[in-house]
């Protein structure tokens, strides 16, 4: 029992990811000796500039993107912000309306920004997910404006995994002439990703999701797309994002994703087999249910519901295991509202409060998953126990 | 972040009283599936005195918690003493709650009063709980929630 409560499974890689091995040893000569100031015309200085440079270069072929449209940032929310606003705001003084559409089911970092636009002179539609966790093209067509300035959705969504069909989103916005932002730190590595491709005008990508440091992201700003910096001050990354870069941050940024892009092809199905194990193994239970269709979806992703339970006591009884999940319970988050995205894909709230949420990533193996399958079941059947409504709501689970 | 107290873990992990007393004197339910949150408390009664008291509870550490602890307060206790326990004596027995969780502790405070009010009405006489907050339509869980950790008053 007390080797059990000192192992850690982790299984909760679309929260946050372990910086790699390989990825650190890349990063800490730029948090040591190669310390300067890329802006700095001296030696040291042009130093780190040339690592900055050399990891925007990497960026840039991986993600399709000529290397001027890479903007080192502080991250995914960072990278919404901007885009959202700053293509939202810069469009309409070019004449565009004063119209954006973002999909029901957005990462705050998107809906609240598209919130506050709503309350400075912006009108937002919402385009809704259909309840298999997909927001389909036609959905979007039917919100959209002939002066429409931004659409923003998400490329996969972080709590079902399910990924949307970004090329032809991005065209119907076009056809109205409005800009269009996806929110891709989910998939980053995970699909190939090019810009040119998909035709977006921005994105956003954050490190800590692909196995690189927290703090650091990338936004692709596409030539041309109108855009006002939300962070002035020192003119870096050509006024799109003032202040001192974070050298190390990019450096590692870069490194992450090499490694996404040279593992993907043997990391994918093996994830998957994982996360279908996992799924197969909750699904065993009665009265669970998987979230979300599997047909366009992350390989390490499972969003299920377990009936009659309460998201985040579970979760704590796990972590008492050793086993890290994330819910999206009222409880577990501060609020009373059970996660939007579940109500956004008609999830009743009684149900969505008992949702729970694996991810797996590199580091997961199957031995956790068989741990994980050990553990859960005793717990599930503890709490329905616990509960005065379970018999009465959901019978004797027979 | 919202931390637990080890008081709060430790009855969330070992709750006491669990269960239901087959042929209470009183039973109280309140809450509501929706908002996540379902406690029913049955007790037995001795000469105006609560003498066994059980919980069967849906919800979070904090909802489960707050049942347990509540159980082992009023136990022994006369009706009167049981139904005047409020949600800050609840609080302050566990060492403090998260202020979004405060109306957990509402919660296990009505099912005693409303498990009270049960056994009194069913025995022909008056109620004497008072309002049952969580069962009117405009409850507001943090219109009353006061800081009752250090953490809690950085907010």
């Amino acid at each position: 029992m007390a080797q059990e409560e000192s192992r850690t499974i982790y299984l909760d890689y679309a929260a946050t990811t372990p910086v790699d091995a390989r990825v650190l040893e890349a990063m800490l000569p730029f948090m040591s000796e190669r310390y300067g100031n890329a802006n700095s015309l001296y030696a040291l200085g042009r130093d780190a500039y040339r690592g900055l440079e050399d990891a925007r270069e990497r960026v840039a072929a991986l993600i399709g993107a000529n290397v001027p449209e890479v903007v080192f940032t502080g991250g995914g929310s960072e990278g919404d912000n901007a885009a959202v606003l700053g293509i939202s705001r810069a469009a309409v003084t070019r004449g565009r309306g004063a119209h954006i559409v973002v999909s029901g089911f957005e990462h705050k970092a998107v809906l609240e920004p598209a919130e506050y636009l709503g309350k400075h002179g912006f009108e937002v539609s919402i385009v809704m997910p259909r309840p298999d966790g997909v927001v389909y093209a036609d959905d979007l067509r039917a919100v959209m404006r002939p002066d429409t300035a931004l659409v923003s959705v998400m490329h996969a969504n972080n709590e079902l995994g399910t990924v949307m069909p970004i090329k032809e989103l991005a065209a119907v916005a076009h056809e109205s002439g409005a800009y269009f932002h996806t929110d891709a730190v989910q998939v980053l590595g995970k699909v190939a990703w090019d810009a040119k491709d998909l035709g977006v005008d921005a994105a956003t990508f954050t490190g800590h999701k692909i196995y690189g440091p927290k703090g650091v992201g990338v936004m692709y700003l596409k030539r041309g797309t109108p855009y006002e910096a939300l962070i002035m001050g020192g003119g870096q990354e050509g006024k799109r994002r003032s202040g001192t870069q974070n050298v190390a941050g990019a450096v590692g940024f870069a490194r992450a994703l090499e490694l996404m892009e040279e593992e993907r092809e043997t990391e994918n199905p093996r994830e998957t087999a994982l996360r279908d194990r996992a799924i197969q193994g909750i699904l065993a239970m009665p009265n669970t249910a998987l979230n979300g269709t599997l047909d366009a979806h992350l390989p390490g992703t499972a969003n299920l519901v377990i009936k009659g339970v309460e998201g985040e006591a579970m979760l704590l009884q796990l972590d008492n295991r050793g086993i890290a999940v994330s819910t999206g319970s009222a409880c577990s988050s501060g609020s009373l509202e059970p996660s939007h995205v579940l109500l956004a894909i008609g999830c009743p709230p009684e149900i969505a409060h008992g949702s729970l949420r694996l991810t797996i990533g590199r580091f997961t193996t199957t031995e956790d998953i068989d741990y994980f399958l050990d553990v859960l079941p005793p717990i599930i059947e503890r709490l329905r126990a616990m509960s005065p409504v379970y018999a009465r709501m959901f019978g004797n689970g027979s | 972040m919202m931390l637990y107290s080890d008081k709060v873990m430790d009855h969330f992990n070992n709750p006491r009283n669990v269960g239901v007393i087959p042929d209470a004197d009183g039973v109280g339910e309140v809450g509501n599936p929706v908002c996540g949150d379902v406690m029913k408390i049955t007790i037995s009664v001795e000469n105006d005195h609560i003498d066994d008291i059980k919980f069967q509870t849906l919800g979070c550490g904090a909802a489960i918690a707050t049942s347990s602890i509540v159980t082992e307060m009023a136990r022994g206790m006369s009706l009167e003493e049981a139904v005047s326990i409020t949600k800050k004596h609840v609080a302050e027995e566990l060492g403090g709650l998260p202020p979004a969780k405060m109306h957990c502790s509402v919660l296990a405070t009505d099912g005693l009063k409303a498990a009270v009010d049960d056994y009194l009405v069913k025995n022909g006489r008056p109620p004497i709980a008072g309002p049952i907050l969580s069962e009117d339509p405009n409850f507001d869980p943090h219109a009353e929630a006061i800081p009752t950790t250090p953490e809690a008053c950085d907010l």
